[in-house]
């Protein structure tokens, strides 16, 4: 079972506590009647589905409930590191090269 | 407590707990349902924390995983702006709640929720049986709680003492919680 560090509960806790919710840092246009059909597909539909790193929302549904960002190797299915709903993208990352 | 306990209720109305009467024990360890307790769903931001805690007479914890006990009343973190409060004397919560004058969400649930007494040498290895959390006394000492799974079924545990839990459940869980924990009860050690 894989262990996820809820950055609110401040501790590893098992994956099945947990539950993915999409892709993060996706941003909702301020002015969204304004937004040309193309913008709102990118934003709507497309999503980046990397083979490597990914950035993803999940939620701590049978703990503490809270929303978080976790970054995940989608090659490996590690988890890199884990941080609070609303925090920016982290610059760099622990363990990995580049 | 009462087994499975049945409060004075006004006349006419019978109380029927959801677990009455029913009680599993293992070789070194006792499953069993607790008797009914008032109990509350407090949501609130840190700023009101303080009026609260004045309201219900015990210091609302604000670390995770902690919980605070003050006479028969215990309040259990379950998230950085969640409590569930119960009180097994029945005293009014909510009443208590009102006190408070910040802005809070105080939610009524006594009856939604079932408790269940795990209790014996081999408690930790019967609550393990379907719970993934790590329930050793280093990761989860004595007075630690937290909203967790156990089995398919979301359950919030709290360790009154080393060797007993309490398991509260939705009531309509209530039948698959108790039977899943007589089922490893049969089969704990300690």
């Amino acid at each position: 079972m894989l262990l996820i560090r809820c950055p609110y509960c401040e501790e590893e806790r098992p994956e099945l506590e947990f539950r993915n919710a999409g892709e993060a840092h996706v941003v909702r246009s301020a002015n969204m009647a304004a937004t040309s059909d193309e913008d709102f597909e990118k934003y709507f539909f497309i999503r980046s589905n990397p083979k490597g790193v990914i950035y993803e929302r999940w939620r701590h549904i049978h703990g503490c409930a809270r929303f978080f960002n976790a970054v995940r190797d989608t090659v490996t299915d590690k988890f890199v590191m884990t941080y609070k709903a609303g925090e920016p993208k982290p610059k760099k990352l622990p363990g990995v090269a580049k | 407590m009462a087994k499975g306990a049945v409060k004075s209720a006004p006349a006419g109305v019978e109380r029927r707990p959801a677990l009455a009467g029913r009680e599993a024990t293992g070789k070194s360890v006792k499953v069993e349902p607790l008797g009914p307790a008032e109990r509350v769903s407090l949501r609130a931001s840190a700023e009101s924390v303080a009026s609260l805690s004045r309201a219900l007479g015990l210091t609302l914890p604000q670390k995770p995983k902690t919980s605070a006990a003050k006479g028969s009343r215990i309040a259990l973190w379950l998230g950085p702006d969640e409590w569930l409060v119960f009180d097994e004397e029945g005293k009014d919560l909510l009443g208590d709640c009102a006190k408070a004058k910040q802005l809070h969400s105080a939610v009524g649930i006594s009856h939604r929720n079932v408790a269940i007494s795990v209790s014996g040498p081999a408690a930790e290895a019967c609550v393990n049986a379907g719970c993934p959390q790590d329930l050793s006394l280093a990761a989860f000492p004595v007075g630690a709680c937290s909203r967790t799974v156990l089995g398919k079924a979301e359950i919030i545990l709290y360790r009154p003492a080393e060797d007993a839990f309490r398991v509260e459940c939705w009531r309509s869980f209530s039948d698959y919680v108790f039977t899943f924990l007589s089922e490893a009860a049969r089969d704990a050690a300690a």
